[in-house]
């Protein structure tokens, strides 16, 4: 269980039911996705008082869909309309010579800027904190935020940086061989996140290296 | 994608896309204030010009130094390929000093693919003689699809001194891999030897092309520049007399398409072969191109060189 996290999910929310099929085990189905999301869009609004000033900068590919996500439930709790971006970190990676290349995300500023406002950087997975790291130099290059925080549906620990997030939808301890993937069903099959012991056919999220 | 870009031909349609993908971003980099990435910080990319150029070396200077790479301009005049050495030797000298990249520019056809038997580093063709010159297809690939969205299924039309042109060969091969059609217009004297072979039509008459009698209508037209340094004379009576028969004048820019762009890969004769009616109307994206030239070429260096200690699996989605 990663320690640093400081926002406890409180695990009773979240209906852990492990199905196996191959050697994946889910541990999100979609009812617990959309709670997850619920939950985070409220405790965003607590903790950033009613949302004010809030831009959500989701990392491409789905973090930009989750970030999506929880501006609508923002919206539908709160009343309010926080700014919506994307931001594709990949040109500031440090693992581009040693993973190669890849193809690059799309970069939305959201409208009105980021500047001086409180940036929520949204992605699916938190693993060893480089994308993170790498998004924290790539908002350098649009503006400059009063603050920055992190939201993830998953963080599954083994961080090697010194990065923590803000809103953490499951804390999920996984050994460094697991894969933890996400689906969305803006671009899968249906909404769910599950552990597969190896490389599952569709490559994603939280590789070890 | 391999080591190296030195025909348009090398690019699978997916990675043609993806190359063309990234450049979108690139693209809108360019119109922020820091125009600079950290991706390819450290390594270093040389110039290696045999033959003037400006827009295209500028290009691959801007491209490199905004990805933060270290780039140097080597051009023959002024070097020791002045003195008489040969184009192995400048190439291995260079090459021994440790650079990433080489971005040759050469008059000999071919002259950049031997470059690459000798060298370990990547090698780009900037244009090697009549031959090839494909980060010109790619930026004019790239600059079409913004104005008129995607090519497959659309109908290009080249015009001009095709049998000297390297734009038109890179040109007919990357669109044909993109899905588009493309028709070549020159004088007999100006069609390259085996252009049969091609994938693509060809004609004489350019109104009847430009009306759609030919290949059906015209989605975009590019406009080559007569290259008199190349032409030993003979090729047509007078630049009078072609100008008449080819030029895209305010006439035959009436019979185009009011939607379809014009390009014109520079430097232009204009009154030759492009009158400034059409150079400089709403239909031209030539300033585009330009514009497009410097993203399209950041995004052939981060391909070829962002991951070179383990060549780059382009084509498998990871997720960032």
């Amino acid at each position: 269980m990663p320690a640093q996290s400081n926002s406890r999910p409180s695990s009773r929310h979240i209906t852990t039911s492990s199905s196996t099929y191959g050697d994946s085990k889910t541990v999100l189905h979609a009812d617990d996705v959309a709670r997850v999301l619920d939950r985070i869009a409220h405790q965003i609004l607590e903790k950033t008082r009613g949302g004010a000033d809030v831009v959500l900068l989701g990392i491409p590919t789905r973090g930009a869909y989750l970030a999506d996500r929880l501006a609508a439930r923002i919206r539908a709790f709160g009343s309010v309309d926080v700014g919506l971006g994307m931001l594709d970190v990949t040109l500031h990676r440090d693992d581009l010579r040693t993973r190669g290349v890849r193809p690059l995300g799309k970069t939305i500023e959201p409208a009105g800027g980021i500047d001086g406002k409180l940036v929520i950087l949204v992605d699916d997975v938190l693993f060893s904190g480089r994308t993170a790291r790498a998004a924290l130099d790539a908002l350098n290059d649009l503006g400059r935020p009063r603050s920055v925080q992190l939201a993830v549906l998953v963080d599954r620990g083994h961080r090697e940086l010194p990065i923590r997030a803000d809103y953490v939808g499951k804390n999920l301890p996984t050994a460094r061989e697991e894969q933890v993937k996400v689906s969305l069903s803006e671009i899968d099959d249906e909404d769910s996140v599950y552990i597969a012991m190896k490389s599952a056919p569709r490559s994603e999220s939280g590789q070890p290296e | 994608m391999s080591r190296n870009l030195l025909s348009a031909a090398d690019l699978s349609a997916p990675e043609a896309q993806i190359i063309l993908d990234s450049a979108e971003q690139m693209y809108a980099i360019q119109s922020r204030q820091v125009k600079k990435l950290p991706t390819l910080r450290g390594r270093t990319v040389v110039n290696l010009f045999f033959e003037d150029s400006t827009r295209t070396r500028s290009s691959f200077e801007i491209a490199g130094k905004w990805l933060s790479a270290d780039v140097i301009n080597i051009s023959a005049k002024g070097s020791s390929v002045s003195k008489g050495e040969s184009l192995r030797d400048t190439a291995l000298t260079v090459a021994a000093m440790g650079v990433d990249a080489l971005v040759v520019r050469h008059a000999t056809s071919g002259a950049v693919q031997r470059i690459t038997e000798w060298v370990d580093c990547s090698v780009v063709n900037a244009g090697d003689g009549t031959h090839e010159h494909p980060t010109q297809a790619l930026l004019d690939a790239f600059s079409l699809r913004r104005r008129i969205g995607d090519l497959a299924g659309r109908h290009v039309v080249i015009v001009g001194d095709l049998t000297h042109s390297r734009v038109a060969r890179s040109n007919v091969l990357l669109l044909h891999t993109l899905g588009a059609d493309v028709t070549l217009v020159a004088p007999p004297t100006l069609m390259p030897a085996g252009v049969a072979s091609w994938n693509c039509a060809t004609s004489w008459d350019l109104d009847a092309t430009l009306s759609g009698e030919v290949n059906g209508v015209v989605d975009a037209v590019m406009m080559l520049r007569v290259q008199r340094e190349r032409m030993s004379g003979g090729y047509f009576p007078t630049e009078r007399e072609y100008a008449i028969s080819y030029g895209l004048n305010p006439r035959r820019l009436k019979l185009l398409p009011k939607d379809a762009p014009i390009l014109h890969p520079g430097p232009m004769n204009r009154g030759l072969e492009i009158s400034s009616a059409a150079a400089d109307g709403d239909r031209s994206i030539v300033l585009d191109q330009v514009k497009s030239g410097v993203a399209v070429r950041m995004s052939v260096l981060y391909h070829l060189l962002a991951g070179v200690d383990q060549p780059a699996p382009v084509l498998e989605e990871v997720s960032p």
